[in-house]
């Protein structure tokens, strides 16, 4: 199983690698000189020349590349050009309004979807189906962003009951922390909910039409073990691979959740890079989600063995 | 029988089949309706709407009345004219990316899942694509270039790509076992000829129903481009743009961000309705289940 471990944190270099070449290629193959984007509209010559020099844009391309990419293994992901900072240390700032808004949407998304997806295969063609069904399709439908102002409209403004917007570092007591998350993981959650409900729903109607739940059903298993340890442990493995193939959702999701709520994260980092054209922000901060998505498939994968006793490596 | 009485005739058959397919498949129905209806509207825009950029500071952030339907944005423009308008490039984003995405990975799925000697360098590379977040991947290619439509457009395609190219490889792989590709191939047929053949048809299905999905997340995306400043530029009334720049508004004139918002939602959810139904009916194994 280490070996096994080892083998495929090892195979996710590759895929890595091809990440980093593509987002090396972006800014180097686009039309015009790297120097002058980066330097803006407003720039100089002079400024133009000393940021090729800073750079390396002089060098051939490959060797270019190798010098971004040694770094890149480093850890290294380049200088803000904006903040004069290392891009490294500007995400660890925003890590944590991230980091939170990651884990409290996850953690309620998959328990609420994985509820509604059971509740809705046990008895299909009901009332809770179609509300289910329907809610799926009508998630997977609206922009986050739209969900979001809908939310703090009705739920900040009108009621009052929760911030506008904003972050409070769980530092400053957990209930505050909370209170900022909870609008924010609903906008975010909501199409990650209507995923892996859909995929739960389906997965669970394949397993409960198998002969060996009627076998159960038939010496007398009570309707929820049934459901939750004969049928639910077997669809595990479709609905887990959703849940990490998700992640990208959420990824996307993320950059413009931290914009409608104003939350100083990774996503708002990217954005306010946008318009500053600092690219070596754009480019570390698409390695790190890239890596991330990578690596929470790899975990994926991994769980397999533990969800399914047949799957061996 | 007259000749007009076999046109009625005929034509009343046309009808009744076609409320046997609406009965049969109400989501497709359902879907293109709205789709249909949402793209009239876009392509009638200048008939049924006002212009879309006329400033009118004394009207600024009035709610709806008779003269403005959805009210007025911070500089007095007519939100339901903006809304008609922004239709159009929700739709032609949608549509565009929709064929380039298809066609694309249709081309390269064809030649990975055919030779097998290009297949595993192709796979890897819509490996590392695809685990770009699509989002991030499109504000950087946006970002480097002036912004455009058409620039929108290729940024939101490219991370499409890798999963149209998985799915046609999928297809090919098992066509390519069938004995009458077999057969083709002793028979002396070239190689494009059994790819245009033989195994393109059988990309079909799956590829319509992919590309309603392609087209749902193209317009997600854009939005969502606009809406950070990253897609469309911000002088066309586009729903994100509008969103975009209304934010500042929302506790006095929520209307500015509601009618886009709900057009928005409306159009995808159109999208994915028909795409749910074409996947029914196209694919019966995974009918009424998912």
């Amino acid at each position: 199983m280490i070996a096994y471990i080892a083998r495929r944190l090892l195979s996710m270099l590759p895929v890595v690698a091809i990440v980093a070449m593509f987002v090396f290629l972006l800014l180097h193959l686009a039309p015009g000189d790297p120097a002058a984007i980066i330097a803006g509209d407003n720039a100089t010559p002079e400024n133009i020349a000393q940021i090729r020099k800073a750079l390396g844009l002089d060098e051939p391309l490959w060797r270019q590349f190798l010098v971004w990419a040694g770094s890149l293994a480093h850890g290294d992901l380049g200088k803000s050009m904006f903040w004069n900072e290392p891009v490294t240390t500007l995400i660890a700032q925003r890590a944590e309004p991230t980091a939170s808004l990651a884990f409290t949407t996850l953690s309620v998304a998959i328990v609420l979807a994985i509820t509604m997806g059971v509740t809705a295969a046990a008895k299909p063609g009901t009332a809770t189906d179609r509300f289910v069904m329907g809610f799926a399709v009508f998630g997977f439908s609206v922009p986050v962003f739209v969900v979001g102002y809908m939310l703090i409209f009705v739920f900040a403004i009108a009621l009052k009951w929760l911030p506008v917007q904003g972050y409070t570092p769980i530092a400053e007591g957990v209930a505050p922390w909370l209170r900022n998350l909870v609008l924010p993981s609903v906008a975010l959650g909501l199409a990650y909910v209507a995923l892996i409900a859909r995929i739960t729903r389906a997965t669970m109607l394949d397993v409960l039409a198998e002969d060996y739940i009627r076998t159960g059903r038939a010496k007398g298993v009570a309707a929820r073990p049934l459901l939750l340890k004969h049928a639910l442990k077997n669809a595990a493995v479709p609905i887990v691979t959703v849940i990490g193939i998700g992640v990208a959702l959420l990824i996307g999701g993320v950059v413009i959740t931290e914009t409608v709520f104003n939350i100083p994260g990774i996503g708002r980092l990217v954005v306010d890079a946008i318009t500053r054209r600092d690219y070596p922000i754009i480019q570390g901060v698409i390695m790190v989600f890239s890596g991330i998505y990578v690596f929470v498939n790899l975990l994926v994968d991994l769980s397999y063995t533990l969800l399914d006793p047949r799957i061996r490596y | 029988m007259t000749a007009a009485a076999e046109l009625s005739r005929a034509g009343s058959g046309r009808v009744d089949q076609l409320r046997t397919f609406a009965r049969r498949n109400p989501t497709i129905v359902a879907g293109a309706g709205l789709l249909v209806f949402m793209a009239l509207v876009a392509v009638s825009a200048s008939l049924i709407a006002g212009d879309a950029q006329f400033l009118n500071p004394s009207e600024r952030l009035r709610g709806p009345s008779a003269v403005h339907w959805f009210g007025t944005d911070h500089l007095g423009r007519d939100v339901y004219a903006r809304t008609v308008f922004g239709a159009r490039i929700s739709l032609v984003v949608g549509i565009a990316v929709a064929i380039l995405s298809i066609t694309s990975g249709l081309a390269i799925g064809l030649v990975a899942g055919y030779f097998r000697r290009v297949d595993a360098p192709v796979m890897r590379l819509m490996d590392g694509l695809m685990a770009i977040p699509g989002i991030l991947l499109a504000i950087a290619l946006v970002s480097l270039n002036r912004a455009s439509v058409g620039i929108v457009i290729v940024a939101i395609s490219i991370p499409e790509i890798p999963r149209v190219v998985r799915l046609v490889r999928s297809v090919v792989l098992t066509t390519r076992e069938q004995p009458f590709i077999e057969a083709a191939i002793g028979g002396g047929s070239r190689h494009w000829k059994i790819i245009l053949r033989h195994i393109l048809p059988s990309t079909i299905a799956p590829l319509i129903v992919q590309a309603t999905y392609v087209m749902a997340s193209a317009i997600l995306t854009e939005a969502g481009l606009s809406f950070l400043g990253a897609g469309v530029p911000p002088e066309i009334p586009t729903w994100g743009n509008m969103i975009a720049s209304s934010r500042l508004f929302l506790a006095s004139a929520p209307w500015t961000i509601f009618f886009p918002g709900t057009c928005l939602a409306l159009v995808v959810l159109a999208v994915n309705l028909m795409g749910d139904g074409l996947r029914d009916r196209l694919d019966p194994r995974l009918a009424r289940r998912m």
